[in-house]
């Protein structure tokens, strides 16, 4: 029970590869801040407040990886029932939620400073929003004390709903109202500067391995959670049968 | 499985002619929604009849929550969702059963709320005289239903024998809804303005999503109502 309290150092979510992933992450994140901040020119219509796209744009592309991970670990849990990718579909729900809301924060600023106004309602803000939404009622729901198996199939179920019901949400509100600006980088006449596409690219490197990061950390400490609940749960029990132990003598005399 | 759905909505609807809790607490509480919205916005700028189709849905989404509340209340009770597994009933027969259930209930909350919104909000425009105005609105109503019913079916079972059920099942089942409230409203609104031909993709819209949800309802209700 020492080790509960005390964890020993092997229990730490770092090992010796991942330190040197991190180091790596901070190397790259102080050359993405050099290259988003200075080595790149201020944009011709937008100045210097498109240069939060550089943190907007990867910020999406691993909110949906997220996504996609918690759906495919859901679908896992229903058909396979594996504990392995129960944990990893929570650990992926936790990351998407907190880049969702990177996403929505710095979509709302660069909004301010372009279009005037932090919010307006287009297809795909209001998407992202909703699906902010879902993960938090995901979120909501794990943390909830259960039995593991039912609360896995619960979760199971509601994880797999997220990437169809994302969808829904999306065609909907586009079928709605549209006015968000189109892909840029996919238009065959696209203009954009050698550095800030480079820039653009080198910064989903990053957050592609800093999201890697943020999974091998996120799966073990969701899992060394659950280690705690079983634990703990052990304890509570051996805890009632020692009372029951003492007492017992007496109530029976 | 018909036959077992049969069974599951007919005994949820003897519970409700009995007890009579929506059409005695729900629908006078979808009535007093009407009422609040007009408190909120002014009556007299026409607002309300503008917005009528938009309000009608939040109406019925906000009392249609109480009604999943109260299906699956009814299970939570006594232990019963252990009795329902051990009736050996099958899981999808028991989804269609709750999902009918639902559904019936929610198309009398329907009208109870259309009858207050054309009396209340002053809506009845000269469009709906039209038959296939009516028609618009007859399926957009009846595939909103369907979807809502299914989809909160679902959402239902994650949520039921939880002790925080009832704060946590409007939270995860109204961002599912929200392209039902898109979709049976812009089929109104089209249905009022007497433009009923812009109204139909959005029906189909709806039924899209009724299949959609009754898939996934057949396909998962029996890992839903498994316990360890």
């Amino acid at each position: 029970m020492t080790s509960l309290l005390n964890p020993p150092a092997t229990s730490a979510t770092a090992s010796r590869s991942t330190r040197i992933l991190g180091l790596l992450l901070i190397v790259g994140f102080a050359l993405l801040l050099y290259l988003a901040f200075v080595a790149t020119p201020p944009e011709q219509t937008q100045g210097d407040s498109y240069r939060i796209l550089y943190l907007h744009v990867p910020s999406v592309t691993v909110a949906y990886l997220g996504c996609l991970l918690t759906t495919v670990g859901s679908l896992m849990v229903l058909w396979k029932g594996s504990d392995w990718w129960d944990v990893t579909a929570l650990a992926a729900a936790r990351v998407a939620a907190a880049f969702t809301a990177v996403v929505l924060v710095s979509g709302s600023i660069w909004g301010r400073a372009t279009w005037g106004v932090y919010w307006v309602w287009d297809a795909r803000l209001t998407s992202t929003a909703m699906l902010m939404v879902l993960l938090l009622g995901y979120l909501a729901l794990r943390r909830l004390p259960a039995d593991p198996p039912a609360q896995s199939r619960r979760a199971a179920v509601l994880g797999l709903l997220i990437i169809p019901n994302v969808i829904l949400v999306h065609y909907s509100v586009t079928w709605w109202r549209s006015v968000h600006q189109g892909s840029t980088i996919t238009r065959p006449d696209a203009q954009i500067d050698n550095l800030m596409l480079f820039t653009l690219f080198y910064g989903f490197l990053v957050f592609g391995v800093f999201f890697v990061w943020l999974m091998i950390h996120g799966f073990r400490i969701a899992w060394l959670e659950r280690q705690v609940e079983a634990v703990g749960l052990e304890h509570a029990i051996a805890e009632r049968r020692a009372e029951a132990g003492v007492v017992a003598p007496g109530a029976v005399g | 499985m018909f036959r077992d759905a049969a069974i599951i909505a007919g005994k949820d609807l003897r519970l409700e002619a009995r007890s009579r809790v929506v059409i005695s607490q729900v629908a006078p509480f979808a009535l007093l929604v009407l009422v609040l919205f007009a408190f909120a916005l002014d009556p007299d700028s026409g607002a309300l009849s503008r917005a009528a189709s938009g309000l009608f849905w939040v109406a019925v989404l906000f009392s249609g929550v109480l009604a999943i509340q109260r299906s699956v209340a009814v299970e939570g009770a006594d232990g019963n969702r252990d009795a329902l597994r051990l009736t050996g009933l099958d899981p999808g027969g028991i989804f269609v059963g709750k999902a009918v259930a639902v559904a019936l209930e929610l198309l009398v909350l329907e009208v109870v709320l259309g009858a207050g919104v054309a009396i209340l909000y002053n809506a009845t425009e000269d469009g709906v005289n039209s038959p296939s105005s009516v028609g618009l609105l007859i399926c957009a109503a009846l595939l909103a239903t369907a979807g809502i019913a299914a989809a909160s079916s679902i959402y239902g079972a994650i949520a039921a024998g939880l002790r925080v059920r009832e704060t946590l099942l409007p939270l995860l089942l109204l961002p599912v809804l929200a392209p039902v409230l898109i979709g049976a409203t812009r089929a109104f609104e089209a249905a009022l303005d007497g433009k009923a031909g812009e109204g139909w993709p959005w029906v189909a819209w709806l039924a899209l999503f009724a299949i959609i949800y009754a898939a996934v309802g057949l396909a998962t209700f029996g890992s839903l109502l498994e316990e360890s």
